[in-house]
């Protein structure tokens, strides 16, 4: 679809878009997508026109429409430059290339130049960090910015050049693994035995066929397999909840919503194993006797939309989905890919179901757990990508092959993504039970400070602690590695850390929709000095209380930059903390506090200022 | 066997209404009860303006908007052994907090200042000006709970709290028998 500059949005076209879609309500996402991409807008007047197509109220729509950052109530720029504003692409050089956006769009961040054609804003980690600073150019990537090259793209576009030309001038005619390993590297730096190296064309799905589902689900169990995505449930288990409970249909789903800041696995799966991820799919949906898939991708992967299509339908055409798999009576699987719409939370199962249902991406209350009643209250698998691919070798290659790598509990291999401070960010894969220092010494960080093992939600750990290994027991993560150097400020990635979590908080909870803005907070009290001893407790009171009182692992998780700062890094905390002195905070600083009084007054304080009247 | 000296106390209403001072009246004739114990040092109730020696408790009513606010409060920690803060203002800043809500304004205290004596639907302010008297304090930028601007010792919740709660916590204070409240006296659902 071409995009328009804003214009009102012609209601014929958005009701044809509904068509597309049969006016489903599940569809609302896609459609709403869809109307965003053509008009860059949902005005009023179109939410009236969806809801009545699809037989839902006004309100409802609207609460769809508002919910996701990638769609707008208010007319965005034929061209919408989102700029990655991770930590990581700050310390890479993000406030000079935003500078040069500006200066060279004559709009600042946040604003839609008049004439309409350009739209700049920050979105959070597009997963891009081994690449930052990386940025969204409608449904393009750039990466490795710098102001030079932003001068460049300013110039190309202004001449009327599609996003699209700024790839490539011949990008109508590469295909769409080429336009996309030409937007992103993938810096596969170490290709481990299961994903990353050799992986013959379904050869798990044909013994697959020869299995029970039974067999199957037995075979995984064995291997050992834990989902990768974060939380680490046996995958086997999880299937065979499924398949045990009673339904006439049960989905499967592939979480590619990697949204967690630090992680670009999947990323790489997605663009060089997709044939292998659906493989997986199907294999799981022979197991527990689904019939329908979905591939969640995240929007901030749009670029892996035509590639990830084309894989479905050259499977369709070969016979590998669609009814009758590989001529097998009863074995009907197909699968559709599901774009998401920015939003960080749609990673957490229950909103990504919410989401794939046309809903506000909001968790559910479990249980429920999914695998008894998810996608439209069938029994449904979510897994992550990552889980799919290693399902699909496990059954090729034998689940004793696969439960003999990595360590007790931990079995198998494990895609790590490192991005920040060393000397050769990418993708490592290798099995479990590795010392962080070892892997430090592959990526060439060996002089980190600090290492977030996990994203965010996951674990800060510091020098002392670096023989630490990477497995289920001791440090768990969906395979986010930052590094960062002794010239970082452990304070400003914490806050920065926070600010995400207030931002991607989906607001259901007053715990998680407050109590993160309290935690920012209070970490930039700290950063500025202005920190009483007292707050240090503060801080962990808040946080147990945002933990305990949270609906879903979002609030159970966000407070972790700061505890476990505070647990590796309590030296950094102390020393900023300011004691009151006579039981008068020191803290508190009047001078400040009176500078705008005395500005809009015109006068100086006589209490406060000593030469008063002098 | 000789009188126990009585306890000194002083009282200052900051950014508050008034209302916690009413209440401490809401003691009613047990003040004569407590007036055995205790004498009143500095405090709108003596119009006593500054401390004429050192306190054993100082009573706060109201956060801190303004400069006069934090030079009376840290005065206070200077003079009273015990300080305790009254009411919700004192505690969290209470309704004068509710500037503290314009937050998306490159100019919050204008903003306020100017809704509420020029743009305001409802004022009839035939100046057309803010108020700008040299005798006028400076205002604080945000008001201030009085806890972060100095280290309080005790809360009495409350908006206001009861002249029950407050004759028991003050006697219990006094006896050196007070440990916390019990939840019935000081929730208001």
């Amino acid at each position: 679809m071409t995009p328009q500059t804003t214009t009102t949005p012609d209601q014929g076209e958005v009701a044809r878009i509904c068509d597309a879609f049969q006016s489903d309500p599940h569809r609302m996402l896609d459609i709403l997508r869809d109307v965003q991409d053509r008009f860059r807008w949902i005005s009023r007047e179109t939410i009236r026109t969806v809801a009545e197509k699809t037989a839902l109220s006004e309100i409802a729509v609207e609460g769809v429409a508002s919910f996701y950052a990638f769609l707008s109530q208010e007319p965005k720029g034929a061209v919408t430059i989102r700029l990655c504003d991770d930590i990581v692409d700050r310390f890479a050089g993000l406030p000079e290339v935003t500078e040069a956006f500006e200066n060279e769009l004559g709009i600042k961040i946040g604003e839609t130049s008049a004439d309409g054609a350009y739209s700049l804003e920050y979105t959070p980690c597009i997963g891009m960090c081994d690449q930052a600073p990386a940025a969204m150019i409608n449904d393009i990537v750039l990466t490795a910015l710098t102001p030079d090259k932003v001068r460049e793209i300013c110039e190309d576009l202004k001449g009327g050049k599609r996003p699209q030309d700024l790839v490539s001038h011949r990008f109508d005619d590469l295909t769409p693994y080429e336009r996309a390993i030409r937007m992103v590297d993938n810096n596969i730096r170490h290709a481990g035995a299961v994903l990353l190296g050799t992986t013959p064309a379904d050869a798990g799905l044909k013994k697959a066929l020869d299995l029970t589902p039974h067999q199957i689900i037995d075979s995984i169990e064995a291997s050992g397999l834990r989902g990768c995505g974060g939380a680490g449930f046996t995958s086997g288990r999880k299937w065979r909840f499924a398949a045990e409970t009673p339904a006439e249909r049960r989905v499967i789903i592939c979480n590619a919503d990697e949204g967690e800041p630090g992680t670009f696995k999947d990323r790489v799966l997605l663009t060089e194993r997709p044939h292998l991820l659906i493989e997986g799919m199907t294999i799981a949906a022979r197991a527990v006797g689904a019939t329908e898939g979905i591939v969640y991708l995240r929007g901030e992967y749009v670029y892996l939309r035509e590639l990830l299509q084309d894989v479905l339908d050259d499977r369709r055409a070969r016979g590998l989905l669609g009814e009758r798999i590989m001529g097998m009576a009863g074995f009907d699987f197909d699968v559709r890919l599901q774009l998401g719409a920015g939003a960080y939370i749609c990673g957490e199962e229950g909103a990504l179901i919410s989401s794939c249902e046309g809903l506000p991406g909001e968790p559910k209350t479990r249980p429920p757990f999914p695998v008894t009643r998810g996608y439209l209250d069938l029994p449904t698998v979510v897994n992550n990508v990552e889980t799919f691919c290693h399902a699909a070798r496990i059954i090729d290659r034998g689940a004793e092959w696969f439960f003999e790598m990595g360590k007790k509990g931990s079995h198998g291999t494990k895609l790590f993504s490192v991005s920040g401070d060393c000397l050769n960010p990418g993708i490592y894969e290798l099995p479990y039970g590795l010392s962080i220092r070892k892997l430090l010494e592959l990526a060439g960080g060996e002089d980190a400070a600090a290492v977030l093992v996990g994203g965010p939600s996951g674990t800060m750990i510091a020098r002392d602690t670096f023989h630490r290994e990477l497995t289920f027991d001791d440090l768990a993560t969906g395979g986010a590695i930052v590094i960062f150097s002794s010239n970082r400020n452990i304070l400003e990635i914490v806050e920065y850390y926070m600010s995400f979590f207030v931002h991607e908080s989906c607001g259901y909870c007053t715990p998680c929709r407050v109590g993160n803005v309290f935690l920012q907070k209070a970490v930039a009290k700290f950063r500025q000095g202005l920190a009483n001893p007292a707050d240090i407790e503060y801080l962990k009171d808040l946080s147990s209380t945002i933990i305990e009182t949270s609906r879903c692992g979002l609030g159970m998780t966000s407070p972790n930059p700061i505890l476990s700062t505070l647990e590796n890094f309590p030296l950094i905390y102390s020393a900023m903390v300011k004691p009151s002195e006579n039981r008068i905070r020191a803290t508190f600083d009047i001078q400040s506090a009176i500078a705008d009084a005395r500005h809009l007054a015109k006068r100086r304080s006589h209490i406060f200022d000593k030469d008063f009247g002098e | 066997m000789t009188e126990l000296p009585k306890a000194r106390i002083a009282t200052a209403s900051l950014a508050g209404c008034f209302g916690c001072h009413m209440a401490m009246l809401d003691i009613d004739e047990r003040l004569i009860e407590l007036m055995t114990l205790v004498e009143f040092d500095r405090s709108p109730l003596t119009d006593i303006k500054t401390f004429t020696r050192r306190c054993d408790i100082g009573i706060i009513e109201g956060g801190c908007c303004n400069e006069e606010n934090v030079h009376v409060l840290q005065d206070f920690r200077k003079n009273c052994d015990v300080l305790i803060g009254i009411g919700q203002c004192a505690i969290m800043g209470g309704l004068p907090a509710m500037r503290n809500a314009i937050m998306h304004s490159d100019e919050p205290l204008r903003e306020c200042l100017e809704e509420a004596f020029i743009n305001g639907r409802y004022i009839r302010n035939t100046t057309h000006n803010i108020p700008n008297d040299p005798a006028l304090p400076l205002l604080l930028d945000e008001v201030y709970a009085c806890a972060e601007v100095v280290e309080m010792d005790y809360n009495i919740p409350g908006c206001a709290p009861t002249g029950d709660v407050i004759f028991e916590t003050l006697s219990k204070l006094l006896a050196g028998k007070f440990r916390g409240f019990e939840r019935e006296t000081i929730r208001f659902d």
